[in-house]
């Protein structure tokens, strides 16, 4: 057993093209790449996926050899080039803005690249020969590439984007689609090991990103070269991968094919930045049974703890509607709220309870109508909750007042001495946000804002480096500053416990590197396993 | 009702600057012009300018002009590029102060700082004569060398530098087939601004010069006071030679496709 185990690493190491080990990225005290590992099998499309400013052009800049990390290591085909300029690694990037040079004519782009190729072949002599060296061996020579051959290359790469008979054309005299395959030219005709693209599409319209896309899916299969490509389009990842990797904060929240990120998202962030979805809170009151509300449904996950509380999962073409008569009695049923035709699909909204559906079906239901949802129990995906409750190492520091993340707040100090060091925790709904940094206790940016379907739930970035969640009835937008209250009779303050709260009795450690702090399940799978797990193996497929 | 003389548009703003460019470009042209194409008796004559092109002496004196203006040029060039590479990246003009200690002395007057320059110059053992004059125009025209090529280089967009080096340029081959095509408008803006005045200057070489070097400038200022008719045919045969020479430096500034030149 162990051995066939070692077998397959061994195998999986020599498969792997691209290894990231520990990485992190620091720009200016902030930390913008957090100790990342992956690792990219020869040949896979893989997708970084990512909302603007998570670090996912930061990595691959990294593996370009644009940035040195701050730490950790990256391998290309087991060598480690963290240190080595990108002029010398066997990778060519795609440039988010082309950077076609202007003083080069389509050609000239073209050939830039393989002017300054230098191969390696046998030495001969004049009669063709084979040349030996003091060992006996045949020597080596480092040759540029003929005239010839560089311009059966270039003609070849632009045959390869389409663009044949392009090559005198001034590059300003092309259009964005046309530069962008001059720059995905230039970069293939090096014959690169691994093709960097740096969200290469993101300045075509519409029309012309669908059919590049296709180009690109059709280059990468004839050619067989690794892509690593960079994008905050989850449709355009979904369609385009093999393997798509999703990051949050700098940090991997999941790795795996486009099929299972999407059926299985790891945690809620994936969950909704993958695909429309339904995000609901929950109670596992057994396995595969869950209680929305006062129904429970039968779902198929279990190995949770009894009545812990769940993030649910529910994508809106997967919700049936069924009329009230024909449904059980334990069904989901709810009214119809609002109805809007989206071409080949109507998207309802139907009010459950308190929560709000998202559902997409072909059949229009009347709005005003209540209806019966049926969800197989496949479709409902449970998550563990990143944090059911806020925690912080505080102190007291008068009677009634604690400070919390840099503020003080009045609650209940009954039994606690002054100067005490204690640890405060309060739920997420005790919190108040007010629209002024000044109303509120303590301020901080909204990092983030998910509605889970009849509520959002807000991340509040504070000035003390912590994150605050709070259940809150209002949508927030991201980035804004706003000001925080705590009801005074929600704070509980307890002892820290020595053993308990070393780990997690200050979230703000963990809270920065990874979203999930208290029960970081996913992020501490995407961060501290070995790499060869992160590589997504055919059977997970 | 009155009927309104003048009404207020947009671009009665322009007027001004019309009347400026009319008495002060374009009249003293078409003067240099009518003395150029004159005699002493103001009638229609040729004489001048034949006399000019004629005499061997002119050739002698305008191509010590252009070899002292080229010597100028190269030698700003060569001291600003490297310059004006290292200011333009961040990490050694933080503050932008040190390009400021290369145009500070453009705020001196230039004969006041000539002049400086000869007492310091004689200070280190450089008498009057080439040299001192070669010195004085480098360090009179070098800040409209820098200034346009700083303004270039620094302008010049990384992205092109990441894909030379991307595509298996090393430093140095990434400057010769990258940077320095890139700063090629820059080059032409920074020769033009300092070979158009060293051609014509005449005060350096008063100041600094000695009697056996006679520059083109020098020519006109002597002559000017007396034979009009004389020095505007010099002017003119001046200002014609300059014209063709940003022709073909414009011609030149287009094939590299960019227009930032003056």
């Amino acid at each position: 057993m162990a051995k066939t185990n070692m077998a397959t690493t061994t195998d999986n190491k020599r498969d792997t093209i691209i290894e990231v080990k520990n990485v992190t990225k620091v720009f200016d005290g902030v930390t913008v790449v957090d100790d990342m590992n992956l690792a990219i099998k020869r040949g896979e499309f893989v997708t970084l996926l990512g909302p603007s400013g998570c670090g996912k052009t930061t990595l691959l800049r990294m593996i370009a050899g644009f940035e040195t990390p701050t730490d950790g290591q990256i391998y290309v085909e087991r060598t480690n080039v963290t240190e080595v300029p990108p002029y010398k690694r066997s990778i060519n990037t795609v440039f988010q803005k082309y950077a076609l040079f202007p003083h080069l004519n389509v050609y000239k782009n073209v050939a830039f690249g393989l002017k300054l190729k230098r191969i390696v072949v046998d030495a001969v002599d004049k009669q063709g020969k084979p040349i030996l060296d003091k060992e006996g061996k045949q020597a080596k020579k480092t040759i540029k590439l003929t005239k010839q051959q560089i311009d059966d290359k270039v003609k070849y790469g632009l045959k390869m984007v389409g663009l044949d008979g392009y090559g005198g054309r001034d590059v300003s005299s092309l259009s964005g689609g046309q530069q962008q395959r001059v720059a995905i030219a230039r970069a293939l005709v090096c014959e690169p090991k691994v093709l960097l693209l740096d969200e290469p599409l993101g300045a075509l319209d519409l029309k012309m990103r669908k059919e590049m896309q296709v180009e690109l899916m059709r280059m990468h299969k004839e050619l067989g070269i690794t892509f690593v490509y960079v994008t905050h389009d989850q449709e355009e990842a979904l369609t385009m991968s093999d393997t798509i990797v999703v990051i949050r904060d700098g940090v991997i929240q999941q790795v795996g094919t486009p099929k299972k990120i999407y059926d299985e998202p790891k945690n809620q962030y994936v969950a909704d930045f993958i695909g429309e979805s339904n995000i609901l809170s929950g109670t596992m009151v057994a396995d595969f049974r869950v209680q929305v509300e006062d129904k429970i449904l039968p779902c198929s996950d279990k190995g949770f703890e009894k009545n812990e509380k769940v993030d649910l999962v529910i994508r809106p073409e997967d919700i049936e509607i069924l009329p009230i008569e024909k449904a059980e009695v334990t069904a989901l049923q709810g009214v119809v709220q609002i109805s809007v035709f989206k071409g080949t699909y109507y998207e309802m909204e139907i009010k459950v309870g308190g929560y709000e559906f998202t559902v997409q079906n072909t059949v229009e239901q009347k709005i005003g109508s209540t209806v019966a949802l049926k969800i197989d129990p496949n479709n409902i995906h449970i998550m563990k909750k990143d944090r059911v409750i806020n925690e912080y190492k505080s102190e007291v520091i008068d009677e009634g007042v604690v400070e919390i993340c840099g503020g003080n707040f009045e609650c209940d100090t009954a039994g606690f001495e002054i100067g005490q060091e204690v640890i405060a925790s309060f739920d997420f709904l005790a919190t108040t946000l007010v629209d002024h940094e000044d109303n509120g206790t303590i301020g901080g940016f909204v990092a983030n804002s998910l509605y889970k379907g009849k509520y959002y739930q807000v991340q509040v970035y504070t000035d003390d480096d912590q994150d605050i969640f709070v259940d809150t009835p209002d949508e927030w937008d991201i980035g804004d500053r706003i000001g925080i209250t705590i009801k005074k009779d929600a704070i509980k303050l307890r002892l820290p416990d020595p053993q308990k709260d070393t780990h997690t009795g200050h979230p703000a450690e963990e809270a920065q590197s990874a979203p999930s702090s208290d029960e970081g399940e996913v992020a501490k799978q995407a961060t501290n396993q070995p790499q060869d797990a992160l590589a997504v193996s055919e059977d997970e497929i | 009702m009155k009927k309104r003389l003048f009404k207020f548009h947009r671009r009665s703003f322009t007027y001004p600057y019309l009347v400026v460019g009319l008495f002060f470009v374009v009249v003293p042209l078409l003067l240099i012009l009518f003395y150029a194409f004159t005699n002493r008796q103001e009638q229609f004559s040729l004489s001048n300018l034949w006399e000019i092109t004629s005499s061997k002496l002119t050739y002698k004196i305008l191509a010590d002009s252009i070899l002292l203006a080229i010597l100028t040029s190269l030698i700003c060039l060569l001291i600003a590029y490297p310059l004006a590479l290292l200011l333009s990246n961040a990490k050694f003009n933080r503050s932008k102060t040190i390009v400021l200690i290369f145009v500070i002395p453009m705020w001196v007057n230039f004969l006041l700082r000539t002049y400086a320059l000869r007492e310091l110059l004689s200070l280190f053992g450089v008498g009057i004569g080439y040299k001192a004059v070669l010195i004085g125009m480098v360090y009179d025209f070098f800040p409209f060398m820098l200034l346009p090529l700083y303004t270039t280089i620094s302008s010049l967009d990384k992205s092109h530098m990441e894909a030379g080096c991307d595509l298996g340029a090393s430093p140095i081959q990434n400057f010769f087939r990258v940077i320095l095509p890139l700063s090629v408008p820059g080059i032409v803006s920074g020769v033009i601004m300092t070979f158009m005045p060293a051609l014509s200057t005449f005060a350096i070489n008063d100041l600094l010069g000695d009697a056996r070097l006679y520059l083109f400038g020098n020519w006109i200022n002597d002559y000017y006071s007396e034979l009009w008719n004389f020095a505007g045919a010099l002017a003119f045969v001046m200002l014609v030679f300059v014209a063709l020479l940003m022709l073909g430096m414009g011609r030149l500034n287009r094939t590299e496709n960019k227009a930032s030149a003056l």
